[in-house]
Formats: C-alpha cells, structure tokens, sequence
C-alpha cells in the first residue's frame, strides 16, 4: 500500500514538474516576440530576422547587419526568434510573420525539413523566404545566401598556413568528429590542394578532438609530443582551434608551431593578442546578414527569382550572382587578425 | 584443543606486508602505468623528459583525480554518482559566471564557491539516495540529465571564453611548484586527507562496512542514511572542485563541459580496484586509476594507435580488472575453504 502511494506521488511530481516546465517554454516563447515589422500594405519593404535563437552573438552580428541594409534601403526590419535552438523553435514565429503579411523573412535554419509547411504556407501568402547561415531543404526556400563553399573554407586555410609557416615543413590537421560530414569534404580539399600547389608541406597526422575542449586540448599535446619537427596546425572547427590555442598558449612550442583554421574572434581574441595566432578565418556574419537582407528586397522587387544567372546589387558589397539550386555565395572567408579583431564582437 | 589460528599470523610482520603489498590491486595498476609511460617515453623522450611534457604527465590526470575519489567514497558505500559529470559542468560555468561579474575576485574565494555549488548537488542526489531510498543508479541518472538540462537552458550556445577569465587565474592551470603542478599538489592533497580518513577513521571503516553489506551495517546500529549522504556531499564537492579546475586549464567552459566524465570516473574506480558492489577498494588505487587512464589516452597516439582504438583499450581495461577481480576473490575464497577444512577438522 505504502508503495503504491508513493508511486502515486512520484508520478504526480513528474506530472507536475512536466507541466511547469512545458508552461515554462510556452510563455518564453511568445515574450520574446517583439515585433515592429507588422502590415505588409505600406510602401516600405518589411523584412523580418529569424535567428536560430536570440541572444547569440553570432547572430546578434549578422542580425545588425541585416538591420544595416534594411535602413540604407528605407525599408522596416525587425528580429524575432526563440530563445533556444530547437528544431521546431521557428514554427510558430513564422506563422506569426505570414500573418502580419510580411514582405520578406530572412532565417537561419534550426533544422532542414522540420519549417518547410510553415514556410511553404508563408509562401502561398505572399512572403519571400531567404535562408542564411544554415539552409532548409531547397525546395522551400526562395534563396539561400551561403556563407562561405568547401573549396572557399579549405583554400584560405590552406593559404594562411603556407603564409604562417614559410610554404615548407610539417603540418597536422585538429578536427571536430571523425564523421563529422563538413570536416572531412575541407580535409580531402586540403589535402589536393596541398599536393597540388605546396609540395612542400607535408601532412602528417589528422587528429579528431570530436569539438570537446578538452580531448582537443589533449590530442594538441599528443600532435606536439609526437610531432617534434611539427611546423603548423589546421583546426578547422571552433572547438577545436580554441582548445589548441589553449593548449599552444601554455606550452613551449608557443610562437613555433603556426595555428590557424576556422575560430570566433571572441573566443580567439586573447589568443591573437598574446601571439599565440597570428590569423584565422572565418566568414563575417555582419556582411551575410547584409548581403541576405539586399537578396530580399530584391526578390520582393521582382529584380530576381531565385533563377540561376539572376544578378543583383548588395550595397557596399557589390554584385552578386544567384547560382545553382537558388543559392547566392558571400565570398571567400574573412581572415581575423590582430589589426581587425577588436572591431568583431561575435 | 583445535588451533583455530590460519596461516598469516604465524608469519613476521614485514613478510605479512610484503605479501600485501605483492598481492595489492594498486601495485599491479601502478606497474600497468609505469609500463605505458616508459613506453611511450621509450618512443619520445619528450613524453616526460620536456617541460611541458612532464607538466602534463603530472596536470593532465588532476580533474579526474578528484572526480575518481569522490567517485570511490561513494561506490565504497554501495551506491553510483552518475552526476558528476553534470556537477562539473555547473561549476565550471559558475566559476566563469563570478569571474564575468567581478574580475577582481580572489581565486581562494572561487575554489570555495566550486567547493559549495558542488556540494549542494551532491546533496540533492544524497538526499534521495539516503533518505527517500531510491537506488542511487536512477537518482544520479536522472539528476545527471536535471544538472545538464538546467546547465543548456541557462546557458544555450553561449559560452564562457579565455577573454573572460582573468590571466592569474589562467595562469594557476599550469603554474608549477618545484616543477609540480598546483592543481596536481591540490589533488593530491585531497586524495591524502580523503585516504587517510577512509583508511583510519569511524567514519570511513563505517563506509566500508556499509558498502559490505547495508543491512548487517543497520542492525549493527550504523547511521547509514548520514553516512551515505555524507558520502554524496563529499564527491559533489570534489566534482565542484573539478569543475574550477577545468576552467583553470582549459580557459573556457559551454554546455557540454564535463558530459561524459562520469563514466570515466567510474572506469577509473573500477580499474583501480574498488568492487562496483562496494565494501572493498582504496582509494589510491582509485587515484591510479585516474592517472592510468588518463595517461593511456595520452600515450596511445604517440605509441601509434589510433584514436579510434583508444576507446577499446580502456574497455578492455576495465573487463580485465572485473575480471581479475572475479579470479582473486574465487581462488581467496577457495583458499578460505582449504584453511577452514584443514584447521576446521580435528
């Protein structure tokens, strides 16, 4: 009997806890819907930010962009989104813009499939979509603004190390996962690139730090430590090059061994101020906000479709060119050095 | 008149410890770890005889030395923490959390608040182990995801990064006494106090008795539910502990900081010879432990393993240890029965 009582209770306190937290999510969800883009009807084009969540400084930069561009273009730009990435976190702030009747919804993608009845339905009334920083399926989405090509990522990397170390010596590779489906399409680039136009360079080890600090941390001592001639490293995962940096910044090959690859200026700041690094990559959130934000006006203006060869003007950015499967590229990546990473907060 | 005695007391007092010693579960991990680092350093003198190679044959095992005595004083008692992991995680981000609010803090002050944090998880978790009686397998578990998920609401895809933790503290991850890392001395000291409690205290031979059979420890009059708490509390700070320690190394602390060292706290427990079921063990072996396992991951790469091996090793070691553990209690108790039917029968 006693047992089945506090079974009973048990059962009633998950119930309980379930329902808060569930409350919980519901009422953050609907506060953190500011919005200011309302009623399509005006002259002005509105177009509407849907981050993967707020409070990201990553996309706190490509969102300022974006609100850079709207203004110099006289139009009304506002931001929503949910305070954590989820899958469906974006369905109903999507919803809530295809009823405003907003011209244009610019988003970066919490998931591939999961928004495509919700945009598709923004759509039908009306809404240009264009996806950024993180692409849904193709065939829901007008544009997708890329951030950056594999070809693109493993060449400057590739350039920036040959720079680092001289075009000659070993070089090693820190990566994310061994599965990890970005990383290795990078790495069989690099590895072309560096047989093809730097014989020089030697590849000796692809270590993987599975984008944990710490077995990044550690697999940076091991490359070193097993390594002695080693010239430079590659990281091209955020994890990753931050960890090694740790790592590099602490130990005595400080200032011998090159390290470069893909890395956030906030997380690398300290790193290229004490001479740990000298450059690294990656793409400039605030120019593809901009450059997402001039894609659709353009696409509201009817200047283009999403068709291939379709061209149009992104402010100080230039001319671009919509490409296969509706998709425009940014660029090559940014490289962050010490002369501009004090103007990078993200 | 039948002699009762059995054979040990009738040897001399050093040949008794001799044999101990021999027989001991610690020295034959002791050797396994010895074996490894003259491996690897046969292959690379620079494995220990570097700067930072020795520094990181010493440093590198310190978190999970902490985290594998908690580990030990709790699974002598019979019970598991799986939340240790998750403890580690929180700290780690309160730590960055203080240094964020008030640069200038006093790092003994933030070691306290670690120590304080920790210990008020591992509370909850004793609380509903020892006085609720739910099997701490499940408490930990479930609390283990409680931590973690409270951890990624809190803190989503921010992180906290080297520009936000001051450069002494930074500095104190690999700041070194007469060539000894502070936080090794730190662990040490630690595993010095904890052993020796366990080894002559009440309380810690209560521990043990416990561990051994909880039941005859009740009848027998013990406070198992305060010991047992008291127990949870101790490895919930230890985990705190390591949790300021993980931001002293390695600068940065996100959502995932710690996932996974949980069970590599346990496999350290388990390889240094403490029963899973409790009741016997030590925790310097658990401290050997920690150190073997840290320093196969450390080695392997320079031995020529790949990292995908790294995984099976450590599992073989644990299957071994079990196993071992199986052979010696089965010939003990096969030498138990021969003493008692030869001393047993007039």
């Amino acid at each position: 009997m006693i047992i089945k009582n506090n079974r009973f209770a048990a059962l009633a306190v998950m119930a309980l806890v379930a329902s808060l937290g569930l409350a919980g999510c519901g009422s953050d969800d609907s506060s953190t819907a500011s919005g200011d883009g309302g009623g399509g009807g005006g002259d002005a084009t509105t177009v509407t930010f849907l981050p993967k969540n707020l409070g990201n400084p990553y996309f706190d930069t490509s969102d300022a962009g974006g609100e850079k561009a709207v203004k110099e273009f006289g139009g009304t730009y506002a931001e929503v989104g949910p305070d954590a990435a989820g899958p469906d976190a974006q369905v109903s702030f999507i919803d809530t813009a295809a009823q405003q009747g907003v011209d244009a919804l610019v988003i970066s993608a919490n998931d591939p499939k999961a928004l495509c009845d919700s945009i598709n339905a923004a759509r039908d009334a009306g809404t240009k979509v264009v996806t950024f920083d993180s692409d849904t399926d193709p065939s829901c989405r007008d544009l997708f603004i890329n951030q950056a090509t594999a070809e693109g990522i493993a060449n400057v990397e590739v350039d920036m190390i040959a720079e680092q170390i001289g075009d000659a010596g070993e070089i090693a590779i820190l990566s994310a996962a061994a599965n990890a489906t970005n990383q290795n399409a990078w790495i069989e680039t690099m590895k072309a690139t560096l047989e093809a136009d730097h014989p020089d360079i030697k590849l000796v080890d692809v270590v993987y730090g599975d984008d944990d600090d710490q077995k990044s941390f550690d697999a940076t001592a091991a490359l070193l430590a097993d390594h002695p001639d080693l010239k430079g490293i590659i990281s091209p995962t955020t994890v990753g090059i931050a960890a090694a940096a740790r790592y590099l910044s602490t130990s005595d090959a400080k200032g011998k061994v090159a390290l470069t690859g893909l890395g956030t200026p906030n997380q690398m700041r300290d790193y290229v101020e004490d001479g740990t690094v000298t450059e690294f990559a990656l793409w400039n959130p605030g120019d593809l906000g901009y450059l997402a934000a001039y894609a659709a006006k353009a696409l509201v203006d009817g200047d283009i479709t999403g068709k291939e060869g379709d061209s149009f003007t992104a402010g100080d950015l230039g001319d671009f060119t919509v490409g296969a499967d509706a998709t425009v590229l940014l660029g090559e990546p940014f490289r962050f050095n010490k002369d501009n990473i004090a103007d990078f907060n993200f | 008149m039948t002699d009762l005695r059995v054979e040990p007391s009738q040897q001399s007092r050093s040949a008794r410890m001799l044999g101990t010693l021999l027989r001991s579960r610690e020295l034959s991990i002791a050797i396994v770890l010895v074996l490894i680092v003259l491996a690897a350093t046969a292959r690379r003198s620079t494995f220990v005889f570097s700067g930072d190679g020795w520094r990181d044959t010493l440093l590198a095992p310190s978190i999970l030395l902490l985290l594998a005595i908690g580990q030990m004083v709790v699974i002598v008692t019979r019970n598991v923490d799986l939340s240790v992991g998750s403890t580690l995680g929180a700290t780690a981000y309160v730590t960055g959390k203080i240094f964020i609010a008030n640069p200038e803090t006093n790092v003994v002050l933030v070691f306290l608040a670690g120590l304080l944090v920790g210990a008020a998880l591992g509370a909850v978790n004793g609380l509903l182990v020892a006085f609720f009686r739910v099997p701490a397998l499940v408490v930990t578990l479930g609390t283990m995801y409680i931590f973690r998920g409270v951890l990624t609401n809190q803190i989503g895809n921010d992180r906290i990064v080297a520009g936000d933790i001051p450069a002494n503290f930074e500095k104190l991850g690999t700041q070194q006494i007469l060539t000894i890392p502070v936080l090794t001395l730190i662990g040490l000291l630690v595993l010095a106090i904890v052993g020796y409690y366990l080894h002559t205290a009440r309380g810690g031979r209560e521990l043990y008795a416990i561990g051994s059979d909880p039941d005859a420890a009740k009848l027998y009059g013990l406070n198992v539910g305060k010991r047992v708490f008291a127990a949870f509390v101790l490895c919930g700070a230890l985990a705190g502990l390591a949790g300021v320690f993980s931001v002293a190394r390695y600068a940065t602390a996100f959502a995932g900081t710690g996932r996974d060292l949980e069970l590599q706290a346990v496999a350290a427990v388990v390889i240094g010879g403490v029963a899973i079921f409790g009741g016997s063990g030590s925790v310097w072996g658990a401290a050997i432990g920690a150190f073997l396992l840290v320093t196969i991951n450390r080695a392997l790469p320079i031995l020529g393993i790949s990292d995908f091996w790294q995984g099976a090793v450590v599992g073989g070691l644990i299957i071994g240890s079990i196993v071992l553990d199986r052979v010696l209690m089965l010939r003990r108790t096969h030498q138990l029965v021969e003493a008692r039917d030869t001393t047993g029968t007039p």
